[in-house]
């Protein structure tokens, strides 16, 4: 088979612009994972039913999984490793902690970043918004009850 | 990954061309039927021809009833108020689609291009008499969806035609539609039974206003029974039932059963008999041929209520 096309590629991740080089059937996954060394974002299913490679396009949380980089120019892309500003745990991630929603930690990602954008649209959701926004996103320790109240601790704080 | 060219044209005819010209392409908008696809090695495509950059193709306008471009989200369409109003069957099915991540990014024209038996859009949009834009390279066309679908998986689309949006005819306040999608669980499942109605009703000849008996938290039986008198009528009735046939499927005897009768409960009941033996569902992993049938029955009934409640007490009413 003959020799696959590179494409040049300018990349907006956590506010840094990264000029890349690469065949086109690569995921935004594989590309935030390889070559960025961004590993913060996880590959469950691979498929988009799991949530765990969730990262944020212009704001919003998309399956990076089903995500091919090429698409990605000229958007602008939010890691969980853009949450934490100078050292400090974004309050969001400071939440998690505090309620223990973190168990085994391979949903922690896709799931703080869905209530990011979930609070950034609605600061003051309820319960039952909050489950209906993280419905997309697995965890398979099964912790959600924590998850739940630690986002619903952020309800209505400033952040 | 197979390996494959990627190719992002700004316009349609630049995307019709280069589908003309390429072998073996394949259009590409959210990307979430056709990753999945290509990774399961179910196709293998050598182009992917990208309908992202398309310009002006995520608009949806007002005017002439309702013009939803090729590029618009499921998310873009849950977000639009004058849809949730006027065309809330289709908010309904929106909104339950996969995943919050789905929705941002996946099509209502990739939805019904894919026509699986349960896309979730299909059936309010054949109840709102939906049309497809389609363009290609002999031009443009624009024909009803029910014409569209032509069995599982399977469209009336030609080599380098691409669906460009879709038209919805207006419907007056009188006018109300749902879509109930029935799932074994809330999130994240594929529907076993999906129901969609919209009605257009008729008091005594004149308008629907608002009367303090529509203004309470009473369930709509009550308030129909309380509204026996008044002789409302059905004007115009769609109902479509997803899951039960090879492709979505209006049912057109239940529909002419209920049109231009005075409605009551009774009669709704009646009409969700017809609509389940209508219905051809089959034994699946998601639920046994004889629960469909009988669910048909229980959700037609219930989406004509809620049709015909949001006529009578529109959410800013309350």
């Amino acid at each position: 088979m003959k020799e696959m096309k590179r494409y040049s590629l300018t990349l907006t991740v956590n506010n840094e612009t990264h000029a890349l080089v690469t065949p086109p059937n690569r995921t935004l996954l594989e590309v935030l994972r390889d070559d960025l060394q961004l590993t913060g974002t996880k590959e469950g299913c691979g498929e988009g039913a799991c949530g765990y490679c969730t990262v944020l396009v212009d704001g919003q949380p998309v399956r990076s999984c089903l995500t091919l980089a090429v698409a990605m120019e000229g958007r602008k892309i939010t890691t969980i490793e853009g949450l934490a500003q100078g050292g400090k745990l974004h309050p969001i991630q400071a939440a998690f902690v505090e309620h223990h929603a973190i168990q085994c930690g391979f949903c922690s990602p896709g799931m703080i970043l869905t209530s990011y954008a979930l609070l950034n649209n609605n600061p003051t959701p309820t319960e039952a918004e909050i489950r209906r926004a993280i419905a997309g996103n697995v965890c398979r320790c099964t912790g959600y009850a924590k998850i739940v109240k630690a986002v619903q601790s952020l309800a209505g704080e400033e952040r | 990954m197979t390996r494959f060219e990627y190719h992002k044209p700004h316009t349609i005819k630049e995307a019709i061309g280069l589908m003309e010209s390429l072998e073996n392409a394949k259009f590409i908008a959210g990307g979430t039927d056709v990753m999945v696809l290509i990774k399961r090695k179910k196709i293998a495509p050598a182009h992917l021809i990208s309908l992202r950059n398309i310009n002006d193709f995520s608009s949806i306008d007002i005017g002439d009833g309702l013009q939803i471009g090729g590029g618009v989200t499921h998310s873009d369409i849950v977000a639009n108020e004058f849809i949730q109003k006027r065309y809330s069957a289709l908010t309904d099915a929106a909104g339950k689609v996969g995943s919050r991540q789905i929705r941002n990014v996946a099509t209502v024209s990739g939805n019904i291009c894919n026509a699986a038996p349960s896309a979730d859009t299909a059936c309010p949009l054949l109840v709102l008499d939906a049309d497809v834009k389609i363009a290609g390279p002999k031009g443009e066309r624009q024909i009803p969806l029910d014409d569209f679908f032509l069995g599982a998986g399977r469209v009336d689309l030609g080599p380098g035609e691409v669906v460009t949006g879709f038209h919805l005819p207006p419907f007056g306040l009188n006018t109300g539609s749902a879509y109930i999608k029935h799932t074994r669980r809330q999130a994240m499942d594929l529907p076993m039974v999906g129901i969609a109605v919209r009605v257009t009703i008729r008091i005594g000849g004149s308008e629907i206003g608002c009367k303090d008996a529509f203004c309470t938290i009473d369930s709509i039986s009550n308030i129909l029974r309380r509204l026996e008198d008044e002789e409302l009528r059905c004007e115009d009735v769609r109902i479509a039932m997803g899951v039960v046939a090879p492709r979505p499927v209006r049912t057109r005897k239940a529909e002419a059963a209920l049109r231009g009768k005075v409605i009551s409960e009774a009669l709704f009941e009646e009409i969700a008999e017809i609509a389940a033996a209508e219905a051809q569902p089959r034994d699946s992993i998601r639920g046994e041929a004889w629960y469909r049938r009988e669910m048909v029955k229980v959700l037609t009934k219930r989406a004509i209520l809620i049709s015909v409640d949001r006529v009578l007490r529109p959410d800013d009413m309350i």
